[in-house]
């Protein structure tokens, strides 16, 4: 009888330890048409390698909605909520105590990334995240009219400004009234950030704040930047340029109303879809360079990060490197249309011929320039915040360059205090 | 020249017929322009225009099959129905007891309640989600439930008390009179009376708790127990940035509909009879 | 005052009636505020709310080395301020000279009343996130259907950038605003003019009252209770206000309002000290202007009397 007892008990515990190491993972499924495909091919994959199993949540398209529901998971210290989640490129280094330290587990990886993208994860010499796809500002223009009024693409702002004006006038004697030079994000948001660490970094004005945490935005190089593009509102720039996020100013190029657009790669695909009457008018081109012939797009894109009250930590590390190992960013291209951030893929024959535009993008992605969330950790809104404001001012006429930059100097100091923290 | 009946009367009803146009064309026309977009699809939907151009019912499809939206108006219902259902009942009671019997602390009690309400919705948001974990209804409709009651209780007792407030005191006097206990006064007095007062109350609740966003996004996690606007506000293009307008208003268009049924139903009720003999006799 | 048994009875039956409003709200609010109170007086962060220390008043107000810090002190909270009672006051004026002319129409007897009423219940019905966006692109400056509207009905050609300057935001917020809650209002309103009984109009016609009379001496006075509970909740409501702000806005600062700026403290900045700050003194203000109405409305019972 004692014997049959013990043998159940040591049966029993044995099942329980077996039961014990098959965990649920839950990641994060991208909402985006042909997610779900994505999501089936990753988790058959995971449940074949490991015995775990996985399970998909979703969030919000909004980033800032996003962010919001991810900080109050945290906040609950909830391990149940989310494995693996997509962290966007602003968000490192301010979760950057949520997040795993992923340094031992992905290193060695490093190299076959793209160098700005895995810098930017890259919190105090830790990996925080791993690029999962990239994106960055480009110029769009319309290849039709430079061809019809005898220009070429510009390759510093002056020559943009000169051309935006000379076709827009052209264009709207011939009749097309509505007709505009240059379209941007000028909403006071996130995306006006990005617009202005383009202008300000292509005239050698700096990134408003370096690698080491020095605030250097005032200086006449920046305020020169802001000057110029204040200089095309009501001209060359509608002033409603001012209320436009991505999708707004996608509208107005799209519908050839633009000569020139700057956004992100995702216009490239919606111009040329069947109904567009851009299709093969559009070209794509490296932001303009500014004064001191430096050309910058910023960074943005998506990273996968993994909950630092994770559970199972190796199952998770598992779950990542399946994500972001080649096979899973061809599987990405082709289901999601997110472009990979392995650079050996843009060599690869395969995925440029379903994908011909990344030839397009390679160099532009490969330079692009992050705007400073890692040195600034979690008072990057604030940082942010300022800046769209005070730039929001310039366009608006109701500030000039210089009084703009150094305002901005004074806020983004207070909010630095003692350091970046 | 002294103005006939005839002409008074013609008079009386152009200005109601101009009224009421302006004020549907007013009210509507945003609502129509949604239907028009549904109806739209790529590069139409950037361009204003009144009329349909083509009736694309693939916005529709896309809606409904591949971002589940049925499943979420499912869940919207229930929450707001049992929702307007509890402050209700809660309601009658206590507003009977704040209108009509004077007792000491009544105008304290009722600006409490409604302080409840004054709070910016961000600012209670933490400590709701504390107490929906603490009670283990995180990623349930119940937590919706529990919290839309801090806004939807205050709204309905004092809306009630008021109404109650008007309905003249004989009625109740008489009731007395004839010996009935409080709950039957409550009930075979006043509730018919306030008939309208409910019906308005109710619908204007349930349509509170329906549009609620911020909540429904935090404490629901899992996707078959969303609710309409966190439902909408899942669904995107192929990148971040692009918003896929033409699915967006077609499902708008969806979770609008049972609402504009629900109001036909009980529009009739919105008007009272106040001829019943009630107050006549 | 004469404390018979009946009254004492039903004093007591009055309490056992308000009781479970009184337990469900307690149950449903009281943590919440409790916090949110609470965390006024710390300096947590969001992300971490558990560790914090007590900091008195200094999220309100509080001066060191010189400089001041605080809620009270920031020059963006009293633009938000002025931003959000100005657009209360101008949004509910609107809302309650349109709900009432709605009102009044529906209260009349016509063919097709059925189809009117619910028709004006559209806006209120479509989800508040829809909507917003929906304005959005209807003020979009080139493609926008009020720009085209004006363009086609008054030949006003210019594209009035209602979403980009600031001024022009602030009225694009009101007339979305106006559209959305103005069914709220005339709703509350009819149901008020419904308790009027018939028989006073009849009276009042029969003495020869104009209609404006009849208006002001019988309607008004009837249902000034109903529109004083109406307009507390929809002044509590606008003083609130914060999605239209941001989808049609954005973090703009200035077009920002008290519950834009305490979510930005929460939420961007993750600030738990300051945005509950902020919050508390929302409700202070919400509250002082609600007492005032009641004040107004409780004269106004004396008077009938």
């Amino acid at each position: 009888m004692k014997k049959l007892t013990l043998s159940f008990i040591t049966l029993a515990l044995a099942g329980v330890s077996n039961a014990a190491f098959a965990d649920t993972l839950r990641m994060e499924c991208p909402i985006s048409p042909g997610g779900k495909e994505y999501c089936k091919y990753v988790k058959d994959r995971f449940e074949k390698q490991t015995s775990n199993k996985l399970e998909f949540i979703e969030f919000p398209a909004a980033s800032d909605e996003k962010l919001a529901l991810l900080q109050q998971l945290f906040a609950a210290k909830d391990e149940k909520a989310v494995d693996l989640f997509q962290s966007d490129t602003i968000w490192v280094g301010l979760l950057d105590k949520q997040t795993l330290d992923l340094t031992d587990a992905v290193g060695d990886m490093k190299g076959d990334f793209f160098p700005g993208p895995w810098a930017n994860d890259t919190v105090n010499g830790k990996v925080k995240a791993v690029p999962a796809y990239l994106d960055t500002g480009v110029l769009y223009y319309r290849k039709d009219l430079l061809e019809k009024y005898n220009e070429q693409p510009p390759k510093t702002w002056e020559e943009l400004t000169r051309i935006a004006t000379k076709i827009q006038e052209e264009e709207r004697k011939a009749g097309h009234k509505n007709f505009w030079g240059m379209i941007f994000q000028g909403k006071s948001y996130e995306g006006l950030t990005c617009n202005a660490l383009e202008w300000i970094d292509s005239y050698g004005g700096g990134t408003f704040i370096d690698e080491k945490g020095n605030v250097t935005v005032n200086n006449p190089k920046a305020a020169a930047a802001l000057d110029m593009v204040a200089g095309w509102m009501g001209k060359i720039t509608p002033k409603g340029a001012l209320g436009y996020k991505e999708e707004e100013s996608r509208a107005v190029f799209q519908n050839g109303d633009a000569l020139f657009m700057r956004n992100w790669p995702y216009a490239y695909l919606l111009s040329q879809g069947a109904d567009s009457p851009l299709k093969g008018k559009v070209g794509v081109a490296p932001l303009p360079a500014g004064l001191d012939g430096k050309s910058a797009n910023a960074l943005g894109g998506w990273q996968w990060s993994v909950n630092a009250n994770t559970k199972n930590k190796d199952a998770a590390i598992a779950l990542l490197k399946i994500l972001t190992d080649a096979d899973s960013q061809k599987m990405q291209l082709k289901y999601l249309g997110f472009a990979p951030t392995r650079s050996a893929l843009y060599e690869d024959k395969a995925v440029l011929e379903t994908a011909p535009h990344l030839t397009m993008f390679k160099d532009i992605f490969a330079n692009a320039v992050p705007r400073p969330a890692t040195a600034t950790k979690s008072q990057y809104p604030r940082v942010s915040n300022a800046i769209f404001n005070v730039t929001f001012k310039v366009l608006n006429g109701s500030s000039d360059g210089k009084t703009a930059v150094a305002d901005l100097q004074k806020r983004l100091e207070r909010v630095k205090g003692k350091d970046w923290h | 020249m002294k103005i006939t009946r005839r002409q008074r009367k013609f008079g009386h009803s152009l200005v109601i017929f101009v009224g009421a146009t302006c004020a549907v064309l007013f009210c509507v026309f945003p609502f129509y322009y949604a239907i028009i977009t549904s109806l739209r699809t790529g590069q139409e939907l950037f361009l204003p225009a009144y009329l349909p151009s083509g009736y694309h019912w693939s916005n529709y499809v896309t809606a409904l099959v591949d971002n589940g939206i049925a499943r979420s108006l499912l869940n919207s219902v229930l929450v707001a129905t049992i929702t307007v259902g509890i402050c209700l009942l809660v309601s009658i009671t206590a507003s009977f007891a704040l209108a009509r019997v004077p007792f000491r602390g009544r105008k304290f009690l009722l600006f409490t309640i409604l302080c409840v309400s004054m709070f910016p919705q961000v600012a209670v948001l933490t400590g709701m989600f504390e107490l929906v974990r603490f009670l283990g209804l995180y990623d349930s409709l119940g937590a919706l439930v529990l919290s839309y009651t801090t806004f939807s209780l205050p709204f309905t007792v004092w809306v009630l008390t008021t109404f109650m407030k008007s309905i003249p005191v004989e009625l109740e006097e008489a009731a007395i009179v004839d010996g009935a206990k409080t709950w039957t006064i409550i009930r075979r007095v006043f509730a018919p009376i306030l008939a309208p007062a409910l019906v308005t109350t109710g619908l204007l609740a349930f349509i509170g708790a329906w549009n609620e966003f911020m909540f429904a996004l935090t404490f629901i996690i899992s996707g078959d127990k969303r609710t309409v606007p966190v439902a909408i506000s899942m669904f995107s293009g192929a990148s971040t940035f692009e918003l896929p307008w033409g699915s967006i208003m077609a499902a708008s268009v969806v979770v609008t509909l049972p609402i504009i049924v629900l109001v036909l139903i009980f529009q009739k009720r919105i008007v009272s009879g106040l001829t019943s003999g009630a107050i006549k006799g | 005052m004469a404390h018979t048994g009946y009254q004492q009875r039903r004093r007591r039956i009055a309490w056992i009636l308000v009781a479970p409003a009184l337990l469900l709200l307690a149950l449903a609010a009281g943590w919440p505020l409790v916090r949110t109170f609470f965390f006024s007086f710390t300096n947590a962060m969001l992300d971490n709310p558990s560790e914090y220390q007590m900091v008195g008043l200094a999220n309100y107000y509080a001066t060191h080395d010189g400089s001041s810090s605080g809620v009270l002190v920031d020059p963006l909270w009293w633009q938000a301020v002025g931003n959000t009672l100005w657009f209360t006051v101008v949004s509910v004026g609107i809302e309650l000279f349109l709900g009432m002319l709605l009102a009044l129409l529906m209260n009349q007897k016509f063919r097709g009343q059925g189809l009117v009423r619910t028709a004006i219940l559209v806006p209120w019905a479509i989800p508040t996130i829809v909507s917003a966006k929906m304005w959005g692109w209807m003020f979009h400056d080139q493609y926008g259907v009020v720009n085209d509207l004006l363009a086609k009905i008054f030949g006003y050609q210019a594209h009035l950038a209602w979403i980009a300057e600031p001024s022009l935001s602030m009225w694009a917020v009101v007339i979305a605003d106006v559209w959305k809650t103005t069914p709220f209002m005339a709703l509350m309103l009819l149901a008020a003019l419904q308790l009027i009984p018939n028989d006073l109009y009849e009276a009042a016609r029969v003495d020869g009252a104009s209609p404006w009379q009849r208006f002001k001496r019988i309607t008004l006075p009837l249902i000034m209770p109903a529109m004083i509970v109406a307009l507390i909740f929809r002044v509590m409501d606008a003083m609130r206000i914060f999605d239209l702000i941001f989808v049609l806005t954005s973090n703009s600062e200035a077009t920002m309002s008290v519950s834009g700026y305490a979510r930005e403290q929460i939420i961007s900045y993750q600030d738990m000290g300051m945005g509950s700050a902020a919050s508390v003194l929302v409700f202070m203000m919400v509250a002082g202007i609600a007492a005032c109405f009641i004040r107004v409305s409780r004269l106004n019972e004396k008077e009938k009397r």
